[in-house]
């Protein structure tokens, strides 16, 4: 049976593990690949690096980092900031990536997506999608860290994205994102309901409750943190455990079992 | 045999080979990376890797003329063995672009079936269902790393090769060998410890060849 995952993300700024509330005063909390084999090691299913400074010449700092991960952590290695292109996306998949996170770039242009699944195929195709609570109940898509709005209905949008040739979306509610108020799992359910490939929950998370949530409640498939897992709030396998004893499907690490 | 083998591993242009590299490293093998026939050699073994589609990745085969000294490799019993895409790419047919493939085992390339998400991402269950020395301390059903939406179906009269299985809404073949070939649709090179415990009973059998 197909497990829930566990992504520990690492937000990373010139080279440096970062973490801010809601994508706002950044503080430094690590060298990313030592932080990412740890995460390994303690039964992390997955690892996501977002390059949240992304400047085109820092991306040779970023290549490094991925090559210094893969060769460290032997789990699944997500990347995403800045990525604009079908050759940058090489790039960071020839560096060591699995797969490619297009955010900003998939909504200004619509046919990145399809080109990047179409040469790399879908399953290396993910599309961050952030997401904000209108007045109205509903969820627009906003772009550049949480900066900008694109009245783009989220669900509408995490539809058309699958249909481009998305093979996974990371969703993120920024009104909860660094809150510890738990996942929308409205969201959450709003766009796992319409789409075929997996949901990866962000935002939010403080404790074990809220990871069991965001897959009872929001239908989602694998579940992220940052926060909790860096300052040591909770253990990966700690929050993998209380999911097991909730009946979910888990991996347990068979280092930790012994 | 040299105590370190040379594993070629096949570069058809879409991927991350830095995982594989990294693994071979790890379990002792030095994995050379080739993308044209005159490399392949001075090497002990074949790994066939993938990601992407199958057609653009048989085109590029193709174009860098490794297409038949794979099958060339194959019929000389030689230590082979695919990676996901590479494992489906030793079918004869893929329904993915309608793709004709290597022809190395009888059977077709079919997109999985009555499956609740796809592409099948995650850690499943690899169900042992015989015995073979690349399982060799790694438990009957271990979880290891899949991502892929098609699966390899052996004809009817190859189902001899299937080695294992896994479930996502149908089961399906997640390891086979057959001889010296081998393949499996999980990543080891990114399934923790039980995936390198696999590529080290790999290069244990190159080894022992």
């Amino acid at each position: 049976m197909l497990r829930h995952r566990v992504i520990p993300c690492l937000d990373v700024a010139d080279g440096r593990v970062v973490k801010g509330r809601r994508f706002q005063d950044l503080t430094d909390e690590g060298d990313p690949a030592e932080l990412a084999e740890r995460y390994a090691l303690e039964g992390a299913d997955e690892l996501v690096f977002l390059d949240i400074t992304a400047a085109p010449e820092r991306r040779g700092t970023l290549l490094d980092i991925v090559d210094r991960t893969a060769r460290r952590a032997f789990i699944p290695l997500t990347v995403g900031g800045g990525v604009r292109s079908v050759d940058e996306m090489r790039a960071v998949l020839r560096a060591g990536a699995d797969k490619v996170s297009l955010n900003t770039a998939a909504v200004n242009d619509l046919m990145l997506i399809e080109a990047c699944a179409r040469t790399f195929g879908r399953q290396a195709v993910v599309v961050a999608i952030d997401a904000r609570m209108t007045m109205s109940g509903t969820w627009e898509v906003v772009v550049k860290g949480g900066r900008e709005p694109t009245g783009l209905d989220a669900v509408d949008w995490a539809e058309r994205a699958v249909g481009l040739g998305a093979g996974e979306l990371l969703v993120t509610s920024i009104d909860r994102d660094g809150t510890g108020n738990g996942f929308d799992t409205a969201l959450l359910r709003a766009i796992a309901e319409r789409v075929s490939v997996p949901v990866i929950a962000s935002g939010g998370a403080a404790g074990p409750d809220d990871f069991i949530a965001a897959i009872r409640d929001g239908g989602a498939d694998a579940v992220l943190a940052a926060s909790i897992f860096h300052r040591g709030i909770r253990t990966i396998s700690e929050v993998k455990e209380a999911m097991a004893v909730a009946g979910l499907p888990i991996r347990l690490v068979p280092e930790l079992v012994a | 045999m040299t105590s370190r083998p040379r594993v070629a591993v096949i570069d058809h242009g879409a991927g991350n080979l830095v995982s594989i590299d990294q693994a071979l490293t790890t379990v002792g093998a030095d994995g050379i990376v080739v993308a044209d026939r005159g490399s392949l050699t001075s090497c002990d073994a074949m790994i066939l890797p993938g990601v992407g589609a199958a057609g653009p990745a048989m085109a590029r085969l193709k174009a860098r003329g490794l297409a038949d000294p794979i099958r060339a490799w194959a019929a000389a019993e030689r230590p082979l063995l695919g990676i996901c895409l590479g494992l489906q790419l030793l079918f004869d047919v893929s329904d993915e672009d309608g793709a004709e493939t290597l022809g190395i085992v009888p059977g077709r390339t079919v997109r999985m079936e009555h499956a609740p998400t796809l592409p099948h991402t995650g850690w499943n269950q690899v169900e042992q269902k015989r015995s073979h020395p690349i399982f060799d301390g790694i438990v009957d059903g271990a979880d290891l790393y899949f991502v892929h939406s098609y699966v390899g179906r052996p004809a009817a009269s190859a189902q001899d090769v299937v080695l294992a299985t896994t479930e996502h809404g149908a089961p399906f073949v997640s390891a086979l060998a057959r001889g010296s070939l081998l393949g499996v649709q999980f990543h080891p090179e990114r399934s923790g410890r039980d995936g390198l415990r696999l590529l080290a009973n790999f290069v244990d059998l190159v080894r022992a060849a």
